[in-house]
C-alpha cells in the first residue's frame, strides 16, 4: 500500500478554517442518516460523547468496551480539571491564547489547525456539559469557579473537586446510557477489539472477541472509530489503569493505519514514588496541587531531618529558582526533569530517596486549613491512604511517572487515519498535544473530538456512500481475520512455557523505562533495540497462559496485551532514535542547552514520523508531514 | 521501610461459571510486604498459582486508585473490607497482620450473577441509569454555562452525591441485596440541580421501578452507608422516596395529557 498523509487542512485563515469545513462539509439528510452504521470502540470521554451525539443525529451505532460498563473508562481517573477559553475571571484569556499556549506547551509538534479547532470548541464543552449537569465547582454567587494549570499565565480550568475527569465521563456515559436505553445504540460489555478489517482501501468493520466466552465474531460498519486511550502501560509501571492497552490501535497500525511520533510520552511530575517491588501501578496526585504546593530537596545530599525541620535557607525550590515566572507551575515535562535531576544528584527524600517534596505549609499557613482542604481534601486522603503518611502535616513525596501518551494513529483534519473509514480519537491520535500536553487539556481534547468534530466530520465520508451496500461479516477478509484471531490467541495457550505474561510486561516495561524514558540516548536506544527482540523471541517460546481461549481467562486477555506492547516499545525507540532532537516529553541527552534545557531542530524535525507497518517493528518505514507554522512564530520555548 | 506479613491464610471463593457449584479453596500466602495493596496481594498468589500450572483467582480490577468502582471483594464478610470510605483496590495489606485469616467472596447479591471466581455482573445498575439517569441535553445548542447561577450549597450537594462509583458495595452490604442507595445517590444529584427540574419525576419514577425489577426492597438498615467507599449519605434515600411519592402526582398529569 503507498502511503500519503494528506492532513487535508482547510484553506483561510486559522481563524475561519473550521466555520469554513463545516460549511464545505457534505451532509447527510436526518432520515438518511440510520440508513449508516458507525462502530465505536472504547467508551471513555472521546468514546462515549462520539457514540451519544452520532446516536442522537440519528445514526445506528455500535459501542465496544472491554470493560464491564462503560463508566469505567480510564477517563474517570483524571482529577485536576479541563480547560476552556471562557474568559470567565476577565484575565486576558481567549482562543488565541489558548491555542497559542497549547502549541507552546507542545514545543511547536503539533498540527496548528487542529489546535485551534479545539480552543475554539473549548467553550462549547463546558456549556455543553453544565447542561447535561456535571456538578463544577462554583463560587458562593453561584457562578462556575477556575484554577490554573501548568504551563498558562490564566485561571482556565474548570473542576469538580478532585474527580473532574470522573464527572465528565459521567456526564458522556449517561448521555450514551440515554441512547441505549432509546435503543439507538447497542452497547457491547466485556468485548475486546482483536483485528480491524479493511477491504478495497477502506475500513470495513472489526472483529471483537467476547472476554466471557471467548467467542471471536466479526461486525461490518461504513466507519469505524477507535477511541481506544493510550499506550502508557508499555512501561509497567504508570498512572493507567491495569487494563489499558496499545491492542485496538496497534491492530490497526497493523491493518495500515500510519503510528505517528509513538515516542511522544508524557512523564508526570507528580505522582505517589515507587514503595514496594510488588508494586502494579503508579497513582498519580492531581497537578492542581502545584497552584498551593513548593517543590523542594533539601540542599544537603545526606539530609536525614525530618521536612519541618530543615531550614528555609538550607531548601532548595528546584522550580521557583530555574522557572521564575511560571515557578511551580512550570510544564510537565520541564517540572520532571527537574525532578529526575534532583534525585540523580542525591538530593532525592523518602526512604527510598525517590522523590522530591511538595509542600503546602505556606498555603496552610496563608490560606487556613479548611481552605486547603476544600480545594484538595480528597487528594489529601488518598495520599495518605496509600503512602501512609499526613500531608497536613508533612509535605508529600512525588516523583514522576508515565502519564499520557501524546503520540497514537496519525489522524487528518477530520480524524480520519490514513486507513479511510477509520477514524480515531482522544488520547488514541496523535493530534492536538505535540511533543507535550498541558494539564487540563486531555479532557478538553477527548470531548472535543466526541461532541464537536467527529460528528461533523463523520457526515462528509459517509454522504457519499449513501444507498451504496458495503461488505457484511460474511466476506472472506473477516472470515480470514477471525480465523487468525483465534489462532492467536490458542497460540498463547499452546506455548505452555514457563513465565506468565506479567513477567514479560514487567522486563519489557523496565526496558521503555530505563532507554526510552525520561531521558533517552542513541546507545541507549540501540541497546533496547538490541534487548527487546531477544525479549521478544523469549516470549513467543516461553509464555505461560493456564486455562483456556472458551472462557474468562484474565491470563489470555494479558497475553495478547503484552505480545502488541513489545511490537510497540520496538517502534518506540526507534522513533525515539530517529528524532535527533530534544522536544517536549522526548529529551535526548545529545540536544540540550548548556543549562540542561530541550535543544529543538526545526530545520530536520518540525514534523510529524508517521511509521507504516512492514511485519516487523525494528523495520517500520518512517513517513514523514510537515509541520508548517502560519499562525504562530516558531520561538524557543521558555518558563523562565 | 517496610515489614512483611507472614503466613496469611486465604480462604478463596471459586466458581468455574454462572451455573457451576462454587466452593472455598484455602491458599497460604507465605510473606507479603505491608506496603503492598490488597489487589497485589493477589496478583502475588495469581504469579504463583500460573507458576504451579494452576488457574489464577478471577476478580475485577482496573485504575487501582478506588475511582472506576470496577473492583468489589467482600473481604471477611465486608464489603471492599476493613477501611472505612476505602474500595478494595486502595486497601494495603498495613491493615492485617501476620497469621491472619481472611476470607474473599465475591459481591453476594442475586442481582449480580457471578460470571467466574470473585467476578460478577453488574449491568443491573446500568439498566437503571439507562431509564433515566441522564438529563436529556443532545449536543449542541447549550446556553452558557454561566446563564444559571447554582448556590455553592446546591452545587456542593449534587457533588456529594454524584461521587458514587457504580461499585455495588451498598448493595453487597445489603442484607436485602436493595440498590436504594445507587440511584437514589442518581436521582439526588440530578433532582438538585437547575438543569434536572425538567425531568425530574418522571426520571425519579423510571429509575425507581427499574430498580425494584432487579434488586430488593430497603429496610432501612443503613449498612449500604456503612459499606459505601465514597460515603455517601443514606439521606439520599429519603429524598428520592419524596420525590417517588410526588412522582405519582404530577406523572398522572401528564398520563392523562397524552
Amino acid at each position: 500500500m503507498t502511503i500519503t498523509l494528506n492532513s487535508k487542512i482547510p484553506a483561510g485563515s486559522i481563524n475561519d478554517k473550521w466555520n469554513t469545513y463545516k460549511e464545505d462539509a457534505k451532509l447527510v439528510a436526518p432520515g438518511n442518516k440510520r440508513k449508516f452504521k458507525v462502530i465505536v470502540v472504547g467508551s471513555g470521554l472521546a468514546g462515549a460523547s462520539a457514540a451519544a451525539t452520532m446516536a442522537e443525529l440519528g445514526y445506528q451505532v455500535d459501542v465496544f468496551t472491554f470493560h464491564d460498563s462503560p463508566r469505567r473508562a480510564h477517563s474517570i481517573a483524571a482529577q485536576g480539571g479541563i480547560n476552556a477559553a471562557k474568559n470567565y475571571q476577565g484575565d486576558g484569556d481567549s482562543v488565541h491564547r489558548l491555542f497559542y499556549d497549547t502549541i507552546k506547551g507542545g514545543d511547536f509538534r503539533s498540527r496548528e489547525a487542529n489546535v485551534h479547532r479545539l480552543a475554539e470548541v473549548s467553550v462549547n464543552i463546558i456549556d455543553q456539559m453544565v447542561s447535561q449537569g456535571v456538578p463544577f465547582a462554583r463560587e458562593y454567587g453561584g457562578m462556575l469557579d477556575n484554577r490554573s494549570f501548568g504551563g498558562a499565565q490564566v485561571s482556565r480550568t474548570f473542576y469538580a473537586r478532585g474527580q473532574t475527569g470522573q464527572q465528565l465521563l459521567l456526564g458522556a456515559y449517561q448521555q450514551l446510557a440515554r441512547q441505549i436505553g432509546l435503543g439507538n445504540v447497542r452497547m457491547f460489555n466485556r468485548t475486546e477489539l482483536v483485528d480491524v478489517v479493511t477491504i478495497e482501501g477502506r475500513c470495513a468493520g472489526i472483529v471483537t472477541r467476547d472476554l466471557v466466552n471467548g467467542e471471536v465474531v466479526s461486525h461490518s460498519a461504513h466507519a469505524v472509530v477507535m477511541a481506544t486511550g493510550g499506550y502508557g502501560n508499555v512501561f509497567y509501571l504508570s498512572t493507567n489503569a491495569m487494563a489499558c492497552n496499545v491492542t485496538a490501535a496497534w491492530r490497526a497500525h497493523r491493518n495500515g493505519a500510519t503510528f505517528a511520533n509513538p515516542c511522544y510520552t508524557q512523564i508526570h511530575p507528580t505522582c505517589i514514588p515507587q514503595s514496594d517491588p510488588t508494586q502494579s501501578k503508579l497513582t498519580l496526585m492531581s497537578e492542581s496541587l502545584r497552584n498551593d504546593g513548593r517543590v523542594w530537596v533539601p540542599q544537603n545530599p545526606d539530609e536525614t531531618r525530618p521536612a519541618s525541620q530543615v531550614p528555609e535557607a538550607e531548601r532548595d525550590y528546584i522550580l521557583e529558582r530555574l522557572y521564575p515566572s511560571y515557578g511551580n507551575l512550570a510544564p510537565r515535562d520541564i517540572s520532571s526533569r527537574a525532578a529526575k535531576r534532583s534525585v540523580d544528584s542525591g538530593r532525592g527524600v523518602g526512604p527510598l530517596k525517590n522523590g522530591v517534596y511538595l509542600d503546602f505549609s505556606d498555603a496552610i499557613n496563608r490560606l487556613g486549613k479548611d481552605v486547603v482542604e476544600e480545594r484538595y481534601g480528597n487528594l489529601f486522603e488518598m495520599y495518605e491512604r496509600i503512602a501512609g503518611e499526613n500531608p497536613y502535616d508533612m509535605p508529600m513525596r512525588i516523583y514522576p511517572a508515565s502519564h499520557y501518551t501524546m503520540g497514537g494513529l496519525w489522524v487528518d483534519y477530520e480524524l480520519m487515519t490514513n486507513i479511510p473509514g477509520l477514524y480515531a480519537a482522544g488520547e488514541a491520535n496523535f493530534s492536538d498535544h505535540g511533543a507535550n500536553r498541558l494539564g487540563a487539556s486531555a479532557l478538553m481534547q477527548g470531548l472535543a473530538d466526541g461532541y464537536f468534530v467527529l460528528p461533523y466530520t463523520i457526515g462528509n465520508y459517509l454522504a457519499p456512500m449513501l444507498n451504496k451496500p458495503i461488505p457484511g461479516t460474511d466476506h472472506p477478509a473477516f472470515k480470514a481475520a477471525e480465523l487468525a484471531a483465534q489462532a492467536r490467541y490458542q497460540g498463547y495457550v499452546d506455548i505452555k512455557g514457563t513465565r506468565s505474561p506479567d513477567y514479560f510486561h514487567r522486563e519489557v516495561g523496565r526496558i521503555i523505562w530505563d532507554y526510552c524514558g525520561m531521558e533517552r540516548t542513541q546507545q541507549g536506544l540501540e541497546k533496547a533495540l538490541s534487548e527487546l527482540p531477544a525479549l521478544y523471541e523469549e516470549f513467543q517460546k516461553d509464555l505461560r497462559v493456564t486455562g483456556d481461549t472458551e472462557s474468562m481467562n484474565q491470563t489470555l486477555e494479558k497475553a495478547g496485551r503484552v505480545d502488541d506492547f513489545f511490537q510497540l516499545g520496538m517502534l518506540m525507540c526507534r522513533d525515539a532514535l530517529e528524532r535527533e532532537e530534544s522536544c517536549g516529553g522526548h529529551f535526548r541527552a545529545e540536544y540540550q542547552t548548556d543549562e540542561g534545557e530541550a535543544t529543538r531542530d526545526d530545520e530536520k524535525f518540525a514534523h510529524v514520523a508517521a511509521w507504516e507497518w512492514t511485519g516487523d517493528p525494528t523495520k517500520s518505514i518512517r513517513h514523514k508531514e510537515e509541520l508548517n507554522f502560519e499562525a504562530i512564530h516558531l520561538a524557543t520555548r521558555s518558563y523562565k | 521501610m517496610s515489614n512483611h506479613l507472614k503466613d496469611l491464610k486465604l480462604k478463596i471463593w471459586r466458581q468455574s461459571g454462572p451455573a457451576a457449584k462454587g466452593h472455598f479453596e484455602e491458599y497460604v500466602m507465605p510473606e507479603i510486604s505491608d506496603e503492598a495493596s490488597f489487589l497485589e496481594m493477589l496478583d502475588v498468589l495469581n504469579e504463583g498459582l500460573i507458576g504451579e500450572n494452576k488457574l489464577p483467582v478471577v476478580f475485577d480490577h482496573d485504575c487501582r486508585e478506588g475511582i472506576c468502582g470496577t473492583c468489589s471483594l467482600m473481604i471477611n464478610g465486608q464489603a471492599h473490607g476493613p477501611e472505612r470510605s476505602t474500595a478494595t483496590c486502595q486497601l494495603h495489606m498495613r491493615k492485617f497482620k501476620s497469621g491472619d485469616e481472611i476470607v474473599i467472596e465475591p459481591w453476594r447479591a442475586s442481582a449480580f450473577p457471578i460470571i467466574k471466581d470473585l467476578m460478577v455482573d453488574r449491568s443491573a445498575f446500568d439498566r437503571i441509569i439507562e431509564s433515566g439517569g441522564f438529563i436529556s441535553a443532545n449536543t449542541g445548542g447549550a446556553p452558557d454555562a454561566n446563564l444559571i447561577p447554582i448556590p455553592k450549597s446546591v452545587a456542593d450537594a449534587a457533588m456529594d452525591s454524584a461521587q458514587c462509583i457504580g461499585c455495588g458495595a451498598c448493595v453487597a452490604a445489603c442484607p436485602n441485596g436493595a440498590a436504594n442507595l445507587f440511584t437514589a445517590a442518581k436521582i439526588a444529584h440530578l433532582n438538585l440541580l437547575p438543569q434536572g427540574q425538567a425531568e425530574r419525576y418522571k426520571r425519579t419514577e423510571a429509575m425507581v421501578e427499574t430498580m425494584d425489577e432487579y434488586f430488593g426492597s430497603c429496610t432501612n438498615h443503613g449498612e449500604c452507608e456503612a459499606a459505601c467507599p465514597k460515603e455517601i449519605s443514606i439521606d439520599v434515600i429519603a429524598l428520592m422516596n419524596k420525590d417517588y411519592r410526588k412522582s405519582k402526582l404530577k406523572n398522572r398529569k401528564e398520563i392523562s395529557r397524552n
